[in-house]
C-alpha cells in the first residue's frame, strides 16, 4: 500500500480524488505521467480554466485516467467518449471538454466518431494515449501495433499496417495536432495547454510506456526506464523528419506540433449562427 | 414556439416531435433510417426554433451516446430510429441504465430480422425493448396506437424518464408513424410536465447514488454545476466509485435499478379497457394492432359475442395484475400481434392458467385483417 503521506503531493491534493487512490495502473505505467502532464498544464493555465473543465473518457487503461480528477467526469463506453463529449460541448460551449482515450479506444472501436469529431471541428480537446496495443485485456494487437510485432493475437507477427493518427486527423479536418511521448514531458504539457485553449478539434497524441505488455512483447524492454530511453532514442522531431525518407523513419516516432489551423470555424459557433438563422425564420 | 392548442391534422411522426418539444426536449440526435426519418427531419427544423439543438450523428451508436451526454449537460434529450438502428443502440441503452440517465428513445418498428422489410410495419421489437441490452435491468416501453398517442406519450415518456431516471422507449410502428389524423393539443397549462429534480444539498454532502429513504432515485446535477459528478459505466457503489469485487454493493445497485421500475408497475402502467364490463373473451392488443382489434371486438359484439378489448399502452414493465384479473373474468384471451407471438408469452405467464390463451401472429409487414381477429374471437368464445 502507498502511504497516505505520498498523496500530500501538491497536485494530488489540489486536483485529485485521493479517496479512491491508489491508482489501478501497473507499476511503471506511463498513464501516471500523462495525468501529471494534464495537471501541470492546468496548474499553469490557472484555476479559472480548471473550474470550467470537464472530462470524458472511454474504456481501456487510459479510460481510468481522468476519473481520478476532482471534476465532473464520465467514464463512457468503449469508443464512444467523443459522442458523449460532442453533446456536452454543444450543450455547454463555455466548458472545456477534455476527452482521454487510448489508441484502440479512439482509432479502433471509436474510429468513426474520431474522424467525424475532427470533420466537425468541434471544440473538444482529445488526449490520445497510445501504447501500441490493447492492455486492459492483456496485450492484443491494436491499430497502432507496429507491423511484425508479436502480441497475444498476432503470435506469428502483425501483418496489418498501423494508423498514423496525425495524418488521419489532418485529413479528417482537425485544427490542432501534436504528438509527443512520455519522455517529452514539457513539450507535451505545453501542447496540452495549447489544445485546451484552441477553438476547434484539438488532439494531442502521447505515446506512453506500457511495460507490462508493450514493453515485454513489442520493444523487448520490460523496464519502464528502458522504454523511456527507447522513446528518447527513437523519436525524431517533425522538422528533422521532413528531410528523411520513409525507410529512415521506419519504427521511429515523429514528434512535434503537426498542425495549428485557424481558418476553419469551430462547430458550436456555427451552431449558434444556425440557431439565429432559424429563429429569424430564414433558411 | 409550440404548436397552438386546438385540433390539428398531423402525421404521427410530427405529433411525437411537437409533444417532445412541449415536454421540454432540447436536444435531439439521430441518424436517417426508414421509417423514422421524418422525426429527425422535423426535429432539424423545429429544434433550433425553440432554442434546442439538433445533431445528425455519424451512426446510431453515437446518436444514443450523445443524447446521454446532453442529458448530463442538463437537457431533456431524445433520439428516434428503427430496427437496425435500435439494435445498435443497445449498448448505449445499457449505459443510460447503469448511469441512471433520463432519455427517450423512439423505435418506429419495421419488419426484421436484419435490414428486413424496410417500409413495412412490425411489432417485432417488443421483446428487444425489454431484454435487448446485456445484463439485468428493467425498462419502460410505451406503445402508441394513434397520432394522438404519439403526442401524448412523448410527453408521458419524458415525465417517466425524469421520474425514474431511466431510459423510456416509445415503440411505435410504421403505420402509427405515418398515419395522418386529428391531434388535440390541450392548453399548455393543462399539460403535466415533470422537471428534473436537482440536488438541494451542497456538493460535499451530495451522494450521487444513495436515494433518500422512501425514494428510488436521487436528484441529478448536470456537468458544470460544481457537483463533481462521476458518470460511471462500471458497476459502482452509492458514491459512484467503481466496485471491484464488492458483491454486496453490486447486488444493492442492480436490485435498485431493477426494482425502481418493477415495483412501480401500478404507477407506470397505462392501459385502456373497451367493452370489458361483461366480456367473456378479451382481446389484449397494443400499437396499431389495437385499432384492428377494436373493429373486430365491435363486429363480435354485433354477432352476439361478449368480447372486450384491453389496449396495453405501457408494455414494460408488464402489468401482471391486470392480466391476472382479466384471466379471472374471461374464458379466453386473444392476443393479436404483428410478430410470431411475443407479448402473448407474458399474457400466458401472467394469466396463471386461468384462461385459454390464443395467439394470433402476423408477419410479413401487413396489419391483421379484422376478420382474422374476429375468427380468433369466435374460436375463443366456443
Amino acid at each position: 500500500m502507498i502511504q497516505e503521506a505520498e498523496f500530500e503531493h501538491i497536485l494530488a491534493k489540489k486536483y485529485m480524488r485521493t479517496e479512491i487512490m491508489p491508482h489501478a495502473f501497473c507499476p511503471g505505467c506511463g498513464l501516471g505521467i500523462i495525468e501529471r502532464m494534464l495537471l501541470m498544464a492546468f496548474e499553469e493555465l490557472g484555476q479559472e480554466e480548471w473550474d470550467r473543465t470537464v472530462f470524458v473518457s472511454g474504456i481501456g487503461c487510459s479510460g481510468w485516467t481522468p476519473l481520478y480528477f476532482r471534476r465532473d467526469a464520465a467514464h463512457t463506453l468503449h469508443g464512444r467518449a467523443l459522442a458523449f463529449a460532442t453533446a456536452l460541448k454543444v450543450s455547454r460551449p463555455d466548458l472545456n471538454v477534455v476527452v482521454v482515450m487510448g489508441d484502440g479506444d479512439s482509432m479502433g472501436i471509436g474510429g468513426n466518431h474520431l474522424i467525424h469529431a475532427a470533420r466537425r471541428n468541434i471544440g473538444i480537446t482529445a488526449i490520445i494515449a497510445t501504447n501500441m496495443l490493447y492492455s486492459l485485456t492483456g496485450g492484443q494487437m491494436a491499430p497502432t501495433t507496429p507491423e511484425g510485432a508479436r502480441t497475444n493475437t498476432t503470435p506469428y507477427g502483425n501483418i496489418e499496417p498501423n494508423f498514423d493518427l496525425m495524418e488521419l486527423l489532418k485529413a479528417a479536418g482537425a485544427t490542432y495536432l501534436a504528438r509527443w511521448t512520455t519522455y517529452h514531458f514539457i513539450q507535451a504539457k505545453n501542447s496540452i495547454k495549447k489544445a485546451v485553449k484552441h477553438k476547434g478539434f484539438a488532439a494531442v497524441e502521447i505515446v506512453f510506456q506500457c511495460p507490462t505488455y508493450a514493453g515485454r512483447y513489442i520493444l523487448n524492454r520490460p523496464d519502464p526506464r528502458d522504454m523511456l530511453q527507447w522513446f528518447k532514442e527513437n523519436s525524431i522531431p517533425l522538422g528533422v523528419a521532413k528531410s528523411k525518407n520513409p525507410e529512415e523513419l521506419r519504427g521511429k516516432i515523429v514528434v512535434g506540433e503537426y498542425l495549428h489551423r485557424t481558418d476553419r470555424k469551430e462547430y458550436t459557433e456555427r451552431l449558434k449562427e444556425l440557431e439565429e438563422r432559424a429563429r429569424g425564420g430564414g433558411r | 414556439m409550440y404548436v397552438e392548442p386546438g385540433t390539428h391534422l398531423m402525421q404521427g411522426d410530427e405529433a411525437i416531435v411537437e409533444g417532445a418539444l412541449i415536454a421540454g426536449c432540447r436536444f435531439f440526435a439521430g441518424y436517417p433510417i426508414t421509417p423514422a426519418t421524418e422525426i429527425a427531419e422535423r426535429m432539424s427544423r423545429r429544434m433550433p426554433q425553440v432554442g434546442g439543438i439538433f445533431m445528425q450523428m455519424e451512426d446510431e451508436l453515437a446518436s444514443i451516446m450523445s443524447i446521454i451526454g446532453a442529458s448530463w449537460a442538463g437537457r431533456k434529450s431524445m433520439t428516434a430510429t428503427s430496427g437496425p438502428g435500435y439494435s445498435l443502440m443497445q449498448e448505449g441503452l445499457g449505459y443510460a441504465i447503469i448511469t441512471e440517465t433520463p432519455i427517450v428513445i423512439v423505435d418506429v418498428q419495421r419488419g426484421g430480422p436484419s435490414t428486413g422489410l424496410v417500409t413495412l410495419p412490425s411489432q417485432g421489437d417488443v421483446m428487444q425493448a425489454r431484454w435487448g441490452s446485456h445484463g439485468d435491468y428493467a425498462t419502460i416501453a410505451l406503445a402508441p396506437s394513434s397520432a394522438q398517442d404519439m403526442f401524448d406519450l412523448a410527453i408521458k415518456a419524458f415525465n417517466l424518464a425524469e421520474t425514474y431516471r431511466n431510459p423510456v422507449i416509445i415503440l411505435a410502428d410504421e403505420v402509427i408513424a405515418h398515419v395522418r389524423e386529428p391531434v388535440k393539443v390541450p392548453p399548455y397549462d393543462e399539460i403535466e410536465i415533470v422537471e428534473r429534480r436537482k440536488p438541494d444539498v451542497p456538493p460535499e454532502r451530495y451522494i450521487p447514488y444513495l436515494p433518500e429513504p422512501g425514494e428510488w432515485v436521487t436528484p441529478m446535477p448536470a456537468f458544470g454545476e460544481g457537483y463533481n459528478v462521476l458518470v460511471e459505466s462500471v458497476m459502482h457503489d452509492e458514491f459512484g466509485h467503481r466496485i471491484g469485487t464488492d458483491h454486496a454493493a453490486a447486488e444493492r445497485m442492480i436490485k435498485r435499478l431493477y426494482y425502481k421500475i418493477e415495483k412501480n408497475v401500478e404507477r407506470i402502467s397505462m392501459y385502456e379497457e373497451r367493452y370489458m364490463d361483461d366480456a367473456e373473451v378479451a382481446v389484449v392488443a397494443y400499437g396499431s394492432t389495437a385499432r384492428t382489434a377494436l373493429r373486430a371486438v365491435r363486429e363480435a359484439r354485433k354477432q352476439g359475442i361478449r368480447a372486450g378489448l384491453i389496449r396495453l399502452i405501457t408494455l414494460w414493465p408488464f402489468n401482471d395484475r391486470l392480466i391476472e384479473r382479466t384471466a379471472n373474468q374471461v374464458r379466453s384471451i386473444v392476443v393479436p400481434e404483428m410478430n410470431m407471438g411475443k407479448i402473448v408469452r407474458e399474457v400466458d405467464r401472467a394469466s396463471k392458467g386461468r384462461a385459454r390463451i390464443l395467439s394470433v401472429p402476423k408477419v410479413g409487414g401487413v396489419l391483421h385483417h379484422p376478420d382474422e381477429i374476429l375468427a380468433a374471437i369466435k374460436n375463443a368464445a366456443r
